[in-house]
Order: C-alpha cells, then structure tokens, then sequence
C-alpha cells in the first residue's frame, strides 16, 4: 500500500448524487490492483475531515493510467470531493484490503449482485471474471431510475438485470426478486451493497459459494485502528474489514 | 545529547515522537510506510488479561476537526499480545511502550506481571478510557482510586510506569499529584474528552456505544491548558497528546511542559505525520530559537 498524490482526470455526475471520477496512477501502482479493493481519500487540505473516505475500485485502464472511482454524495466529505475539477489533486491510500480472489475459482458462470454504490466494484470484477472466459450474470439494485448507473457497461460483460425498489426501471422490488422471477443461477455469486441486502442473498442463495464485499464506518482504513469489525459467524473474535475484508466469504461472519 | 534527543524514566528517546496508543495497533501495518526505527518510541494498543472483542459498530464518527471513537479496548489479552505482537517490533531500533488496562485492580496488576516476560522499555498505565462499562475511566476520575492502582501496578511492573491522565474531570491537577504521590515515574496526557454525536437520520447516537472518545486537533486547546496546570504542579515528565499534527504543535506541546509528544489521530489522516514531524522538528525548534528540545520544554510558562 502507497499515499500517492494522484492528478483528476474528469469528474462527472452519472446518476443522481453519483460521481463518478476518474483519476491518474501510475501502471506500476495499477498492477497491483485486485478487484474489491479500495482507495482511502483525503478530504481537503486542512483539519476539517479528519478521517478518510473509502471509495471501491470500479475500473481501471493500464494504458491510459487512470483509475475509475464511483461514489455517492452522502455528506459534507463526498460533497467535497464531488466538487474537485479536473487537474486538482486528491491524495490516497492505495490499494486498500484484500480484494476478491479470483485465481483459484473454477466456475462455468457466476452471478453478480450489486445494490446503490456497492454495484461499481463489481465491474472491474466482472471485466475479469470475462478475461477469464467466465460467464457472467449481473443483477444491480437501484432506489429509483434516477439512481441508475452502469447499465451498458455490465451488458456488455454479459445478461444484465436491473431492479428499482419503487418500480421506476427494471424489476420492481429487491436484487432477490430479480433471482426469484428469472430463475438466475451461478456457480459462484459475488456480492457488494448495504448489510441487509448482502443478509438477503446469502441467505437466498445459501447452496451457492459466493462472496461478500462489506461496507462500514472506517477510521485508518489499514487495520491499525480496529474501528470497522465485524464478527465471525461463531461469534469468537472480530474481522477487520479495511484488512482482512472488505469481502469476505458468504458464511464467513455475522452481517 | 543530540538536538532531539530526550531522556526519560527507561526511555533513553531519539527523538520526542511517538504513535499514540490505539492508533497505531502494534506497528505493523504502519511499517510498510517508513522504517519505524526512525520513531522515538511506540505507545501499542492496550492490553487486558484476557481477549475483549470491545463494542459493537459504529466504533467511529467524524466530527469537526476530529473524531468520536468507541473501540472498547478491543485486544487479544496481555498473553497473545506477548507472543504474537510484540516480537515484530523487535527488529526496530526503539523503545516500546506498552498499554495497560483492565476492569479491577487486580487485573491491573495481572497485566503489569505479564508483561515482566516482556521487552517493553515502560508501561502506559490506562486509567483514563472512556469507552468500556466497567474499569477504565472511574480509575482516573477519582484521586484516592487513582492513586492505588498506580501503586499496585508499580509494586508489579518491571519497567517505568506512566500514568495516562483523563482530561473528564474536574481537577486534573489534583489526580496527577495523587499519582506522583504513589510513585508514578511519569504521566501521559491526554486521554479523549468524552463527547457524541446523533445521527439526524436515525434521532439516536451514532456510535453504538453512545458515548464516544473524541480526539483529533479539535482538543488540542485542552491538552495544551492541562499539560501547562500540570506541569507547575508535579516534578515528574509528561508526555503529552492530544490533536498533534505537525511540528508546530509538537513546540507547542514542549513549551507547555510536555517532554515527549504523541501524535494519535493524525495518522488516520497521514499514514506518514510521525515521520514528517520528526524530519521537520529541528528546523522548527531552529525558527523559534531553541537549540534542541530538552531546551524547550516548560518554556512557555511565565516564570520560565
């Protein structure tokens, strides 16, 4: 993991209170990248945030050298970072937590379930699982059609559903409702999104291996301060999810 | 001495700075950004007798200039922190401090005796956390209390014994003379200053505790004010802490009678701060005409 001060390359707004930012860093920092991993950014210059934001990985391009970040404008941090201009500098820890383990999975087809702002990770995720001539599903929730985002970049790693909770686009109803009503199955499932839609599909697809990728208040972001834990199923000791996470095994603690 | 170097009770101290406890875990993962050798010392998490699993999250909260934290002593007991921690810093050139908390007396002692079997230079003696129900804070609000744990924990320990203040009470003068009485070999201070925040959303606490420790500069005002009352009226050393960020504040610290300095939240901030103080430190004494920092300490009061 490296601090970089790395140069905006473009920012814009691609959903409602949706940013998406795209970022200059170097190939040899972007080799090293898996996907579920994050970055943790700096807000501002002074002491008003005091406390990093961790913002997940969705793309990034070993050519161009820059990195995709998405995120949503939930407070008076991501506000400011939403307004930074192209040519300004944001400062990063990078790369952050373990990221899903690709490598040694043997599947045919998986399924990928992202909710909100827990959908951008799974892309790079996806572009991988493809390279590795693994076919993917991918099932996103949204709040509203406002909020939609992504939805042709994921068609074109594969079939592509989209669930809004009011109704407004796709499904109506939850990512689970989505699975129920076309019947989607995987070897695998990765996941990434809010704690009681994360609870929803493990509980859901409790015969299929997947993973799960955790949101949660951080401090540090590196493991050093024990902020951001969560428990093992067994309820024995804590799991950081800045270190030993963000994703962790569907099973593998207590949501 | 060398320009920065500062001796204290079993801390012969390159230089004044040091990770605060509970922020910098037990150094490894702050070591794959600088060689921590470079540091003067390294206060590690806390140490209870037996593994605390601590609070349920939220554990933390931004605030203006600062941060709610509500850990509650998460660590995995004074016997696994021997073992398993400690040993990595070994291979670094400083002196360690170690953290020691409980929720009796006796489990004070217990965990000063264990750590006999230890490397440690000297112990960080926390009465002062507010985030656990039971123990912690109610040993460093009261004097007569503060005073016997002091005492039982130096009749157990092996190594110098630094008493951490809490800044929630009324009277921080009167607890750091109780605990100079019963033979503290010095004081570290701040701890956090209790404080919460609500969620708007939610109309509750944030923190799932309620209550949370703030720190961060925010309580630099505070640390600075109690340091200069307590450095008039004990003749031991003081570390002090609370909201440090850059060299500046460290000078600040010394001037108010703090020989040491401990930088907490600010690594959140910059994984690098302890570093880049300690690089900038001379030429900050240098500007404000100190040649070294033993030269600094104390020299912010009037008669000094």
């Amino acid at each position: 993991m490296k601090q970089v001060d790395a140069l905006i390359v473009a920012v814009e707004e691609i959903a409602r209170k949706t940013i998406k930012m795209d970022i200059r860093i170097s190939k040899e920092i972007l080799s090293e990248i898996k996907p579920g991993q994050f970055v943790h950014i700096k807000v501002g210059e002074g002491t008003e945030f005091m406390l990093r934001r961790p913002i997940s990985i969705c793309d990034l391009d070993m050519k161009e050298e820059t990195l995709t970040l998405i995120f949503k404008i939930f407070g008076e941090g991501t506000e400011m970072l939403a307004r930074l201009k192209p040519d300004q500098a944001i400062n990063l820890l990078i790369p952050c937590g373990n990221g899903y383990s690709i490598d040694s999975i043997e599947a045919d087809e998986v399924l990928l379930i992202g909710g909100g702002i827990g959908v951008p990770p799974l892309y790079y995720l996806g572009k991988k699982l493809q390279e590795k001539n693994i076919k993917v599903t991918s099932i996103l929730g949204f709040q509203s059609s406002a909020d939609v985002f992504y939805e042709a970049a994921f068609q074109s790693l594969g079939a592509t559903y989209i669930a809004t909770n009011d109704g407004t686009y796709g499904t109506e109803g939850f990512v689970t409702d989505v699975i129920d009503h076309f019947g989607l199955k995987g070897d695998y499932y990765f996941s990434c999104g809010p704690t009681p839609m994360l609870k929803a599909v493990e509980t859901k697809l409790h015969d299929t291996k997947g993973f799960l990728s955790l949101e949660e208040r951080m401090g540090c972001g590196i493991g050093a301060c024990y902020a951001c834990v969560v428990k093992t199923q067994d309820g024995e000791s804590n799991k950081k999810v800045c270190q030993d996470g963000p994703v962790f095994e569907a099973n593998e603690v207590e949501l | 001495m060398s320009m920065l170097g500062v001796s204290l009770p079993g801390l012969a101290l390159k230089n004044p700075i040091m990770p605060a406890s509970g922020c910098f875990s037990f150094g490894k993962e702050y070591s794959q950004f600088y060689d921590l050798s470079k540091l003067g010392s390294v206060m590690v998490k806390a140490a209870t007798l037996n593994k605390r699993l601590g609070n349920d999250t939220p554990r933390v909260a931004e605030t203006k200039s600062g941060m709610l934290n509500a850990i509650g002593l998460q660590n995995p007991g004074v016997e696994a922190i021997i073992t398993d921690e400690l040993p990595f810093l070994e291979q670094f050139d400083l002196p360690v401090i170690a953290n020691v908390a409980g929720s009796t007396i006796e489990e004070y002692e217990a965990v000063a005796s264990h750590l006999r079997n230890s490397n440690i230079a000297a112990i960080e003696l926390n009465i002062s956390c507010p985030n656990v129900k039971e123990g912690g804070v109610q040993f460093g609000t009261d004097p007569n209390v503060a005073a016997e744990v002091t005492r039982r924990v130096k009749a157990a320990a092996s190594v110098p014994v630094y008493v951490k203040l809490s800044p929630n009470v009324t009277d921080i003068v009167e607890i750091a003379q109780a605990v100079e009485a019963a033979g503290a070999d010095g004081l570290t201070m701040i701890n956090t200053l209790t404080g919460m925040k609500i969620d708007l959303n939610k109309r509750r606490p944030l923190l799932s505790n309620g209550v949370g420790g703030l720190s961060g500069p925010a309580i630099k005002p505070v640390a600075i004010r109690m340091i200069y009352q307590v450095y008039q009226a004990v003749n031991i050393p003081i570390i002090g802490m609370g909201g440090v960020r850059d060299a500046e504040d460290v000078l600040e610290f010394l001037l108010a009678g703090a020989s040491a300095v401990a930088v907490g939240t600010a690594n959140f901030e910059n994984p690098h701060v302890c570093s880049d103080i300690i690089d900038a430190l001379p030429f900050v004494l240098k500007e404000y005409g100190f040649d070294s920092v033993t030269d600094a300490i104390g020299k912010g009061h009037i008669n000094a």
